[in-house]
């Protein structure tokens, strides 16, 4: 086979490239538009505030959109103070050393764990264990397993790329490592924490393994802790799977999309702001 | 007014604040590794005893899966779990890392841009979703071009292809950028085409990062378990061909899981070691390539 010139292979090359971007970029935005198609003449305020009923054939995902909304609430109350704590931790009072690596080793292993596994402990340590049954205690402390390396990583990112200088005129008028830490490292890394944060949030309404098998699939409106609930997810994979109703399931999975689009545009928005600051 | 001996009061408290806060720093940081440890222990320690019972050979090799009859051979879903994360890395390593060169190397800050966030929000969108897209549109249309059910390891080797490309994009983007300029600069100033410094300087000098793209891209196939429930048909034997269907091990879990009781669910805890065993293993081989990446000048 005679070989191409350089100059006819870089061209070949980058058409070949671009296409495959571009087949990529496209497949999205089918997707969404797809999801948006269908779905978007099926909201309305009513299908927003109203309670499903018959199983989700008719009404509306009100109780869904609560029992996602308590369930993320909880797992980020307990996931973001432990994932900031370590970050905090690893990189103003560590330098290296085989405490540092252990600890990153397990949020990387934490992180690649399949939501499925997750889904199972969850199941077996709090829902029979310890008898919180399939509730939103259950489900949230699952859930905020799953955040916490995210929380970790993007927490560490954002603290570390505040600039030692700071660190040092704050150690330069006499305060402490943890005066330091709160009055200076922490403002100046928050826009990159709540970013993490936020990240987390788009997860926890997108995840259905996970919470399937700890927060349950109970239709009726949460009233504790205790209560078993259904999240959007789940609620459109029951709808979807068991074709209760496609009308239905389209109007959940296009409000899924719009709140993971407002998710990105938000982190988007904010990672930039982040990232002036300190260019 | 603030004596010394006031001054150094306030100080000592401080100080003593800083030890506390430290200490207590040090035991959050513990709580992902904690974490992990408890999983660990709770999903072997539910999971073993049954595969030591049956014996580890017929758990592993037997290929019949019938709780009813206590027949607990995990051979198909092992291998149906290789065959659709083969499938999707057929899939996503040519895509991911073309959009990962393409975004690197072969296009201006503005086309940047407007590319990257959309596929970061490919990260975003849910996984049943996806798994609906696959239900309502390759489903289908594998069934009336190709045959077979359409329910198969073709459509869920599409679909986990797709869902791998922002892990294998994210990470080989980050470990290009890294390369240092001067080798591109070195490689255009001797007369290199773009696409030959790619080729030739670019690739092998990010190859760890790339390698370990690829490993943590197969980790999340492995483990993806809703989409794969509703795509893949399920049916608990070894798949004959690309259009037939097929039963992960994450699928058995989860589709059995509601009902299980006794042994039943004991086994879905093994499943879950099998599944575990893999998933670790593969972390660790992604975390010691990219460790060698790191300590790479």
């Amino acid at each position: 086979m005679k070989r191409l010139g350089p100059r006819v292979e870089e061209k070949a090359v980058r058409i070949g490239l671009w296409t495959l971007t571009l087949i990529t970029v496209s497949v999205l935005l089918f997707i969404i538009v797809f999801i948006m198609r269908r779905g978007l003449p099926v909201l309305s305020l009513e299908f927003l505030t109203a309670n499903p009923t018959d199983m989700g054939k008719s009404g509306g995902i009100f109780s869904t959109i609560a029992g996602t909304g308590a369930l993320t609430v909880l797992a980020i109350l307990i996931a973001a103070p432990l994932g900031i704590g370590t970050a905090i931790y690893l990189t103003e009072y560590t330098w290296g050393g085989p405490v540092t690596r252990i600890i990153r080793f397990g949020a990387e292993c934490l992180a690649g764990i399949p939501s499925i596994i997750f889904g199972l402990f969850g199941f077996i340590l709090f829902v029979t264990k310890l008898k919180f049954g399939w509730s939103i205690l259950s489900g949230g402390l699952t859930l905020a397993f799953m955040l916490l390396p995210t929380i970790i990583r993007t927490s560490e990112e954002a603290i570390k790329s505040v600039p030692p200088a700071y660190r040092n005129v704050s150690f330069s008028l006499g305060s402490t490592k943890w005066q330091t830490v709160t009055r200076v490292v922490l403002p100046s890394a928050l826009p990159g924490i709540v970013t993490g944060i936020v990240l987390s949030v788009g997860r926890s309404i997108g995840e259905t393994a996970a919470t399937i098998f700890t927060a349950g699939s109970a239709l009726r409106m949460p009233t504790s802790i205790f209560s078993s609930t259904r999240t959007m997810s789940v609620h459109f994979y029951i709808l979807a799977r068991e074709g209760i109703s496609m009308s239905k399931a389209y109007g959940t999975a296009a409000i899924l999309i719009i709140a993971i689009l407002a998710i990105n545009v938000l982190t988007y928005y904010l990672m930039h702001r982040f990232i002036r600051r300190y260019s | 007014m603030d004596g010394p001996g006031k001054t150094r009061g306030r100080k000592n408290r401080l100080e003593r604040n800083d030890r506390l806060v430290r200490l207590a720093l040090l035991v959050v940081a513990f709580s992902a590794i904690s974490v992990l440890l408890v999983i660990t222990v709770f999903i072997v320690g539910q999971g073993t005893p049954i595969m030591f019972r049956y014996g580890l050979k017929s758990f592993l090799a037997g290929s019949s899966w019938y709780p009813s009859e206590k027949l607990f051979g995990l051979w198909p879903m092992i291998v149906g779990s290789l065959f659709v994360t083969a499938g999707a890395l057929v899939i996503g390593i040519p895509f991911g890392l073309s959009c990962a060169v393409v975004l690197t190397e072969f296009s201006s800050s503005r086309v940047r841009r407007i590319i990257k966030p959309i596929i970061e929000l490919l990260a975003g969108i849910p996984s049943v979703v996806y798994g609906f897209m696959g239900v309502v549109i390759l489903v289908p249309f594998i069934r009336n071009t190709l045959g077979g059910p359409g329910l198969s390891v073709l459509a869920a080797s599409i679909i986990l292809g797709i869902m791998i490309l922002p892990t294998i994009i994210s990470i080989s983007v980050d470990s290009l950028q890294a390369v240092p300029p001067s080798y591109r600069e070195g490689s255009i100033a001797l007369g290199a085409t773009r696409w030959q410094t790619v080729k030739m300087v670019l690739f092998p000098a990010a190859r760890s990062g790339i390698i370990a793209s690829i490993i943590l891209g197969m980790g999340r196939a492995i483990g993806e378990t809703m989409a794969t429930i509703m795509i893949a048909g399920n049916a608990a034997e070894v798949p004959r061909s690309l259009l037939a269907p097929v039963r992960t091990l994450t699928s058995n879990v989860a589709l059995e899981m509601g009902y299980a009781s006794g042994e039943h669910r004991e086994a879905l805890f093994a499943t879950g070691v099998v599944l575990f065993v893999i998933i670790m293993a593969l972390n660790t081989i992604a975390n010691v390539t990219s460790a060698r990446r790191r300590r790479q000048p």
